[in-house]
């Protein structure tokens, strides 16, 4: 039988406030072990929850960019289970009502555009990091990430497929990069994964029973996890089986799932309103004054720049690195050279360059008016590809303007036919060898007429025109 | 002369004045505490060193002609419950023997702040749960007017220190009467405050929608002398009220409203007599008195019970032996550490609310129990505003009967449970109430009348009981045995 994945995500993002959700200590990773933390992250006797403002207005932000519905209130529900990590014995989260609802993520996957519905976004408190330490013998809490706020982007199960889950991820990690509201460092733990997975028939419309794998730390792990989940439940079924409802932990080392718990094991959260939040009103205000800055979204982006003549693969691979496509734009606004030579020297040259150099683009000292100058030189062909990167070379040794570096240098082309024509005919008179040899059949033997061109002209011919013109001469 | 006999406010004008150091009047506390407490056991720990040393502190900055503060160098105790940085922070529970809070609760910086020096922390009903001190894990505080009988709870260490003139002043808390039943019980005013009138930050919290920390004294001005320096808008207390709301208030001419329901059968002949006869009065002193319903009445206790527990069930869940307080000594794993270190630690009634409270918000009972529980809140809250139409105060007894004797009502929760039934209402509703002596019964034992007011109306509650005290003279009849 022929099965379909049917794949939904839970993604945790930490956002990155100044101050954490319900207290004022700092919110930053990588600081040492219980510095970041004060009575109320680490759950003392007596504490409150002081909710900070900044959380709600970042969450809207995310929901406006999913096209949700803004509650007009926030309200807080408690959710208990017991874990070291968990100080409180419960987190502060959202239960009946989600800050945002009823949205969708749209993204390219294999070239094709998907649409994600996302079921609701939430708001709630980061627990501590357990640590394991062989010294100790036991476990150790680490209290900094406690109180980190996050917000929950629960979709529904609308993917299909383990790559089609990574590239609605990687624009999930993208929208909160444009939206400045997360670091969205998958390697800092700042967006995390429950990954839900059932399978059914193809074609079939109803919804199979789903296995839940909490907590895959990377998108590539999420990949295999699901992977690994479709085979699995695929030989349950294809051998007569039937899938069990319940909690599996991912083992990215092993790259296995075990069970965690079945459906009947299942944690009862016991929520209920949390007492000492009251509940927060007049949310549409913070929502019309949010949606007043929201930035250009990444799929708006994408489709902008495919308005501009550039391919689906230009168009997504520049907006997938949002410090390039601000200097595309920079550039574009700068004029002077097409957008698809513009395009081509950003995703070429300069991100070679940025890649070399791990630096944002805006920091290789390129201002975007040279770069369109230097583009539309070699656009028109007053500069030969060759040269047009020496002029870049030396425009980031030395700076300055690309036209005068390539005067200065003698870089500029020469396209005078006439001229071309006279150093075509020069040079196939001074080697009839590699003529003989052309006409016998060995034709790259071109190639070292127009080397022998070239040097005659001190590299300021242009190469393709002298190879057609030497061509016609000799095949005459 | 005996410093104790003094009230908080004689006691700061006299340090004001010089006629005696705060040390001095540290000193003749911390003597009376020495000398009653074999007998009246309210206080699980003494700071008398700190007390001291706060005191002279205080006289220092008098002696440089310091402007302080109206209460400074009056002593307070408080409550076990309430955090205080450095000194250990029971709960009276097995749970939080040793532990030492590493941060004070908003109410007892305010203290620091004003200059109250602090000469202890209370007994006190576990994590707050009972109405008799008898749940305490340590120790079992005696009514100073006769040490046979309970003190009333949960704040009982509170009621019986002032009661005993161990201290002028101490802070309870109240979730559903724990302060108003051993005020009355003891012959003391305490406030049970309006909700959201005093930070609960650092209140190691039992109900948190229902949670109040409010005022013990000997005399009405006592109390808002110090409800005055803890009614306070607290940034870490989002359920915290800005102070501005509160404002003084003249009650002369307030319509008193007796609600009947709470003057029916179970309610102790005497103690209905000593209310009414308040209420005459309050007649005489030129207030009008008219009978008044509150139907929904015998759906508050239920209702209590329910959400305190629900809550207290999550309020606790903190005490996992992982971070601080009691760990079983021997345990397998994990689970099994939650396990032997919350049944061990945990007292019986704590674990009785413990299993109630999940029980109530499990899945598939949450409708019937927590949700329509909080419909049932709603609709109490909405009688309260309706009755606050016909009258500006209510009068009612605090608790159906006077002090009982130890062990009387231990056997049988929901016996002990109705010693409540007159106060759970307020906190349902949010609203303040004062319990204030009105008399004694045959037996000599104290009978409180309850003041119950609008939101925000605390202070026209305590001119009120002012009135009645000036009027009656009552306070000079409440003197104790011990």
């Amino acid at each position: 039988m022929d099965y379909e994945a049917v794949i939904g995500l839970e993604v945790h993002a930490e956002l990155s406030t100044e101050s954490k959700i319900y207290c004022a200590c700092a919110n930053r990773f990588g600081a040492e072990v219980n510095t970041l933390c004060c009575p109320v992250c680490t759950g003392m006797p007596g504490i409150l929850p002081a909710l900070n403002a900044r959380v709600i207005e970042y969450a809207v932000k995310m929901g406006l960019a999913c096209g949700c519905r803004i509650a007009d209130i926030v309200k807080q529900d408690r959710k208990s289970y017991f874990y070291p990590d968990l100080p409180r014995g419960y987190q502060i989260s959202q239960f009946d009502i989600p800050l945002c609802e009823d949205g969708a993520v749209e993204f390219y996957s294999a070239g094709r555009r998907r649409k994600v519905r996302i079921r609701r976004i939430h708001i709630e408190d980061d627990a501590g990091k357990l640590l394991h330490d062989e010294s100790f013998g036991g476990s150790l809490v680490d209290f900094n990430r406690c109180g980190v706020p996050l917000v929950e982007i629960v979709s529904e199960p609308d993917l299909r497929s383990s790559s089609e889950a990574k590239d609605y991820l990687e624009m999930i990690k993208l929208m909160l990069l444009y939206l400045g509201i997360s670091d969205a460092k998958m390697q800092e733990g700042s967006i995390r994964c429950d990954v839900n997975v059932s399978l059914r028939e193809r074609g079939s419309d109803t919804l199979g029973v789903r296995c839940e794998m909490k907590n895959v730390g990377s998108f590539s792990a999420v990949m295999r996890a699901i992977d690994y989940e479709i085979e699995r439940q695929t030989k349950v079924l294809s051998s007569g089986g039937s899938v069990v409802q319940e909690t599996r932990r991912w083992d990215d080392a092993k790259g296995q799932s075990f069970p965690l718990r079945s459906k009947e094991d299942a944690h009862d959260y016991r929520y209920f309103p949390e007492p000492n939040i009251p509940v927060i009103t007049g949310i549409h205000a913070v929502r019309d004054r949010v949606a007043r800055d929201l930035p250009e979204l990444p799929m708006a982006r994408i489709l902008r720049y495919e308005g501009l003549g550039l391919s689906n693969y230009e168009a997504v691979t520049l907006t997938n690195a949002p410090d390039r496509a601000d200097y595309f734009d920079s550039c574009i606004a700068a004029g002077g050279a097409s957008y698809k030579a513009i395009a081509n020297w950003v995703l070429g040259e300069l991100s070679k360059l940025c890649n070399a150099r791990s630096c944002a683009m805006g920091e290789l000292g390129i201002e975007p008016q040279a770069l369109t100058s230097l583009a539309a030189l070699a656009e028109s062909g007053a500069l030969s590809s060759t040269g047009a990167k020496r002029v870049l070379e030396i425009m980031l040794a030395e700076g300055g303007d690309p036209e005068e570096l390539a005067q200065k240098h003698n870089l500029i082309q020469n396209n005078d036919e006439k001229a071309l024509a006279k150093l075509a005919r020069s040079v196939v008179d001074s080697n009839p060898d590699s003529v003989k040899a052309y006409r016998a059949g060995k034709t790259n033997a071109i190639g070292y007429l127009v080397g022998q061109a070239m040097k005659a002209s001190k590299g300021q011919a242009n190469p393709q025109m002298l190879q057609k013109l030497i061509r016609a001469i000799i095949e005459e | 002369m005996d410093l104790t006999l003094l009230t908080a406010s004689a006691l700061a004008s006299g340090i004001k004045k010089r006629e005696y150091s705060a040390r001095e009047v540290a000193q003749a506390f911390l003597d009376r505490i020495k000398k009653t407490e074999p007998a009246v056991q309210s206080f699980i720990t003494v700071t008398g060193e700190r007390a001291l040393e706060k005191a002279a502190k205080v006289d220092e900055r008098l002696g440089r002609g310091e402007d302080m503060p109206e209460l400074a160098g009056v002593p307070i105790a408080l409550k076990d419950n309430i955090c205080t940085e450095g000194v250990r922070t029971t709960c009276a529970s097995k749970m939080l023997r040793d532990f030492i809070p590493n941060y004070s609760a908003t109410v007892a910086q305010h203290l620091e702040k004003a200059g109250l020096i602090m000469l202890g922390k209370l007994n006190m009903d576990e994590f707050a749960m009972g109405s008799t001190c008898e749940n305490s894990a340590f120790q079992t505080t005696k009514n100073p007017f006769d040490t046979s009988r309970v003190p009333g709870g949960s704040s009982g260490g509170s009621a019986a220190c002032v009661a005993a003139h161990e201290a002028p002043l101490s802070l309870g808390s109240d979730t559903g009467g724990s302060i108003r039943i051993p005020a009355s019980f003891c012959g003391v005013y305490g406030l049970k405050p309006t909700y959201g009138a005093v930070s609960r930050y650092g209140l190691v919290a039992f109900a948190s929608s229902l949670d109040q920390i409010g005022p013990f004294a000997r005399s009405a001005a006592d109390i808002r002398a110090l409800f005055s320096v803890i009614n306070r808008r607290d940034p870490r207390d989002m359920t915290s009220l800005d102070e501005s709301l509160f404002k003084r208030a003249d009650s002369s001419g307030w319509v008193i409203g007796l609600p009947e329901e709470y003057f029916g059968d179970g309610i102790d002949g005497e103690v209905r007599d000593a209310v009414l006869k308040a209420a005459k009065t309050f007649e005489k002193m030129g207030h009008r008195v008219r009978p008044v319903r509150l139907a929904l009445s015998e759906y508050a206790l239920p209702v209590y019970y329910i959400l305190s527990s629900a809550e207290a069930s999550s309020n606790l869940a903190c005490f996992d032996g992982v971070r601080y307080g009691y760990r079983a000594p021997e345990y397998d794993g994990l689970f099994d550490m939650y396990c032997r270190t919350r049944s061990e630690g945990f007292g019986s009634e704590v674990q009785r609310r413990i299993l109630l409270g999940t029980y109530v918000l499990s899945a598939g009972f949450y409708d019937a129990y927590y949700k329509k529980a909080q419909k049932a809140r709603a609709q109490i809250m909405a009688e309260y505003a309706a009755v606050f139409d016909e009258a500006d105060v209510l009068l009612t007894p605090v608790s159906p009967q006077t002090a009982f004797r130890f062990g009387e009502r231990t056997a049988d929760p929901v016996k002990m449970y109705m010693t409540d039934i007159c106060t759970v209402s307020v906190n349902i509703a949010g609203v303040p109430a004062l319990s204030a002596p009105c008399g004694r019964d045959s037996r000599g034992l104290p009978i409180g009348m309850q003041l119950i007011g609008r939101r925000l109306s605390d202070y026209g509650l305590i001119d009120m009981a002012e009135r009645f005290e000036r009027h009656t003279g009552v306070m000079d009849t409440m003197t104790p045995a011990v």
